[in-house]
């Protein structure tokens, strides 16, 4: 290995209750692309935000070396003048400001006291050039789709001239348009002698884009693979990352077809207010009973909106159209009237709409369901962290107790969590939005597992995801939304990923 | 050994809460010693808990504005209203005093529900909303009392809310003639009934094979709350006893402390206030709620005025000038958080208690008022460092 730009040694680092990282020691080559992985809870976010100062010296043991140098950064303006920058897994830009405030934030370019805008604006326009970024850096971040506003963090994080970039998770809400490109501009930047640190738990990307692997189980280093040395595979990685083989990605299943309709939904078409258009046009289709619908589509063709508009519309869209659920029909004007019914949705955010960060496991679990605890209104909170223990044990929730604060668990784990809570309420139509987004393997299989369960007792999904082989792998029939509108459908058997790209982008 | 240790780690962990229970202790103690024991008298001890019920009652409500990300600055002038309301119907309308009581607290609702409506219906932020209000209370009460001026109540059993005591028990009027009996009884059932709740509650965890205090830290709890009880009402039986104010301050606050832990509504409130989004797709109406929690606010804001002005025996001008103030402080001493989700009815009342405590000490000892306010203030601020940091990092 050529000369490290960066070595971390012998790192420990405690939370109540948890060692995140146990004697954890990583080293990374100057100028290549390092992607790190393991697990839900592995440790890997914890670890860089011990690299970027986010905990500051002498709030962990072990030493950092940068540049050879010994390092103790006390905060993260440390670690970004020394030439790090990270991008965390969930987005940082503040969505009511523009392009170019967002990326010079923290870091105005002023004239003694007053910033100097027009600077401004000409630097941020070269940094979105250097990203192979083409909008007006005077839009706001809010009306940017997520793929552009990940641009922009790099755009941010290139404007620091770093000289180490750390990406925690970057592609895991990007569609495969959206990763390639990304992908593509770290492979530019590695061209300019930038290192690049990349945590990701889609290992096929790992496997295009790095030049060696590190893997973290429970705390600990397992191993750095040299990918020029051919030692990098998915099967090596999930071995490595699990501890285990694991054949199938998708488990079996016994497709029973039933004929009985369960949702039905005709000529929907919802008006966004907020927006001042038609955000859905003329949407029919159905979910049969015992079926995995999927919706596949690119980001932002409305799939969100979709889901949102059965689930009692919370957006407040104006609705036009008719829903049958056990044709019978359907006016729900609020998700309280569409829990009753028997649908839940598990929404694409968690940590805007999906979860409670400020409370605990057991809280989040059972919110959407209060009555099944409670009697006369009381809540029975024995009986609640009975129900909280069992969801932990059945979806592997990796927390010391379920009285942990759900902002405290790593990005995998909240969503499970966020799943929990929905199965709980134990609907006959449940509705799953980019269920696996960063979750790993292992806990990938899981949830499909359970989905499959599910379905096997009668219940019915849909599916929205943008990651294709989940959608070929899991769905019985698949959708395709384009601009608010279905383009296609497609039954399993038919189903390909050029059918199904083709239909999404026309 | 480890008893000091158990003792230290349960201190380390919830040094936040126990926080503000040491901070009016050691309040407490210094007046003691200021002003060589008159604070803790009996008689003091007696008014101080006078003088804390009615912003006590606009801090329970407030609290759960708080949680819910809102604000009510309007409780202030509506309570000074609903007071002169109270004394209008009773002097020049000459209603009976339980119907007057059932209309102010109905107004009460009422006019919460009023205040909140351009904040639910319209997602007006509340300062404005409620600082409107405010402002037409304000008139209102003046309007209320301007061709009277003050209006002075004469009805003995509506003076007695806010004056008087609970009766004693009339057998026992030879056996200890000093002492209030009947709070002593109350003080002492209050202690068995806690006594034996808590260890029900330990024995069903323990049959769930939850976590629970150990044996020693579970005892000491048990000793240091009914010791703490116990001197509460042998205090205040050594003077009058327990005052109707106590009763009903402590009424409303079992009630709330229960709603707000105990039930689905109160898990509900504070997920609102955790996170709007995923309380509203978590089937929970946000609106629906925030007229809950305001009408609530109206319903105690009303007690709240009948206390005052029963505690003053008439209804004036500028009555209720502040109280929202004192109210919000109260809470925000008491750990809610601004950001919303956090904070606790019981916290609150102690919050209260400080504020009361800081006043009442500080006048005993004849401090000026110019003082008392820059006191007070820096209080405040200490108070909600204090929850800030030992809340971050017990992250
Ligand atoms: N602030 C915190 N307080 C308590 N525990 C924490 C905190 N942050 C992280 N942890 C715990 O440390 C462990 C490692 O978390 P980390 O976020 O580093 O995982 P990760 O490898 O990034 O996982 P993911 O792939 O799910 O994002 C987890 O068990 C998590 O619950
Ligand atoms: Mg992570």
């Amino acid at each position: 290995m050529s000369t490290p730009i960066l070595e971390m040694q012998h790192i420990t680092k405690e939370f109540p209750g948890v060692k995140a990282l146990n004697d954890v020691s990583f080293r990374v080559a100057a100028g290549e692309i390092h992607c790190l992985v393991g697990e839900n809870g592995a440790g890997k976010s914890t670890l860089m935000k011990v690299l970027s100062g986010v905990y500051p010296h002498g709030s962990y043991s072990g030493d950092i070396l940068f540049n050879g140098q010994a390092q103790k950064f006390s905060g993260i303006r440390d670690s970004e003048k020394a030439g790090i920058a990270i991008i965390y897994q969930e987005l940082a830009l503040v969505p009511e400001m523009t392009v170019f405030e967002n990326i010079f934030l923290g870091n105005e370019i002023h004239n003694g006291f007053t910033v100097d805008w027009n600077e401004t604006i000409k630097r941020a326009t070269e940094m979105l050039t250097k990203v192979h970024l083409d909008v007006n850096p005077e839009m706001k971040i809010k009306d940017l789709g997520v793929g552009k506003q990940q641009l922009i963090e790099i755009a941010k994080a290139l404007s620091k001239h770093v000289q180490l970039l750390i990406l925690d998770e970057p592609t895991a809400a990007l569609n495969e348009t959206d990763s390639e490109n990304l992908l593509d501009l770290l492979r530019g930047l590695k061209d300019h002698g930038v290192t690049c640190i990349l945590i990701s738990h889609k290992l096929k990307e790992v496997i295009s884009i790095a030049d060696s692997v590190t893997v973290l189980r429970d705390g600990k280093t397992i191993c750095t693979l040299d990918a020029h040395q051919g030692e990098v595979s998915e099967a090596v990685l999930i071995k490595h990352m699990v501890g285990r083989e694991i054949d199938n990605i998708y488990p079996p299943r016994q497709r029973m077809a039933s004929e009985e309709i369960l949702l039905e939904v005709r000529n929907w078409s919802a008006y966004d207010p907020n927006l001042g258009r038609n955000v859905l046009k003329e949407i029919s289709f159905n979910v049969k009973k015992g079926e995995i619908i999927g919706f596949a589509g690119l980001m932002g063709s409305g799939r969100t909106e979709l889901a949102k508009s059965i689930f009692g519309n919370p957006g407040g869209y104006h609705i036009q159209g008719e829903m049958y659920l056990r044709g019978v029909q359907q006016n729900f004007s609020h998700p309280q009237q569409a829990i009753s019914a028997g649908v839940a949705y598990v929404t694409e955010d968690r940590k805007g709409n999906g979860l409670i960060l400020i409370q605990d496991v057991k809280q989040n679990i059972t919110l959407a369901n209060l009555r099944a605890i409670s009697e006369r209104g009381v809540v029975d909170s024995n009986a609640e962290v009975k129900v909280a223990n069992e969801y932990k044990t059945s979806l592997n929730i990796k927390t010391p107790t379920v009285e942990q604060t759900v902002g405290n668990l790593s990005g995998g784990n909240q969503q499970k969590v966020s799943v929990a809570k929905w199965l709980f309420v134990k609907p006959d139509l449940l509705i799953l939005d980019e269920p696996t987004r960063g979750i790993d393997v292992g806990a990938k299989y899981e949830i499909y597992t359970i989905m499959t369960r599910l379905v096997e007792q009668g219940l019915s999904i849909i599916m929205i995801s943008s990651e294709l082989p989940e959608i070929l792998g899991m769905s019985d029939r698949v959708y395709i939304v384009s601009s608010g509108k279905i383009t296609g459908e497609l039954p399993a058997g038919e189903a390909t990923q050029e059918k199904i790209m083709h239909l999404a982008t026309n | 050994m480890s008893f000091f240790r158990n003792a230290q780690k349960l201190l380390r962990q919830n040094i936040r809460e126990y926080g503000m229970y040491i901070a009016l202790f050691v309040i407490m103690a210094i007046f003691t010693y200021t002003t060589e024991g008159v604070f803790i008298s009996p008689r003091n001890i007696s008014n101080l808990f006078n003088q804390t019920g009615y912003i006590a009652i606009l801090a329970v409500g407030m609290t759960l504005v708080i949680v819910i990300r809102h604000i009510d600055l309007s409780v202030g002038f509506l309570a000074g209203f609903l007071g002169a309301v109270a004394a209008t119907a009773l002097v020049f309308w000459k209603l009976p005093l339980i119907v007057v009581i059932v209309l102010v607290l109905l107004l009460g609702i009422l006019a919460g529900l009023i205040t909140s409506f351009p904040v639910a219906q319209l997602k007006i932020p509340s300062f404005v909303a409620s600082l409107a209000a405010m402002l037409i209370y304000r008139g209102a009460l003046v309007l209320a009392t301007i061709k009277t001026g003050t209006i002075v109540i004469p009805d003995p059993i509506f003076n007695a809310i806010g004056n008087g005591y609970i009766p004693d028990l009339p057998i026992l009027a030879d056996f200890l003639p000093n002492i209030h009996k009947l709070t002593l009884l109350i003080g002492l059932l209050a202690v068995i009934l806690f006594v034996i709740s808590e260890i029900s509650s330990r024995r069903k965890k323990q049959a769930y094979n939850f976590e629970v205090l150990s044996m020693d830290m579970f005892i000491l709890k048990l000793v240091f709350v009914s010791a703490l009880v116990g001197g509460i009402t042998w205090v205040l039986a050594g003077y009058n006893g327990i005052s109707w104010t106590l009763v009903i301050v402590l009424v409303v606050v079992a009630l709330y402390h229960f709603i707000t832990t105990q039930t689905v509504l109160g898990r509900h409130i504070y997920a609102i206030g955790g996170n709007p989004e995923a309380a509203e797709l978590s089937g929970i109406s946000v609106k629906n709620l925030t007229y809950i929690v305001f009408g609530s606010m109206g319903l105690l804001t009303a007690l709240s005025g009948i206390l005052f002005t029963s505690r003053l025996q008439s209804a004036t001008t500028t009555a209720g000038t502040l109280f929202e103030l004192d109210a919000i402080a109260a809470a925000y001493v008491g750990g809610v958080s601004a950001a919303g989700g956090v904070g606790k009815v019981t916290g609150s009342i102690i919050g209260a208690l400080v504020m009361m405590s800081l006043t009442s000490g500080m006048n005993l000892m004849g401090i000026d008022i110019s003082l008392q306010y820059i006191v007070r203030g820096a209080v405040l601020v200490a108070a909600v460092v204090f929850d800030v940091t030992t809340r971050t990092s017990s992250k």
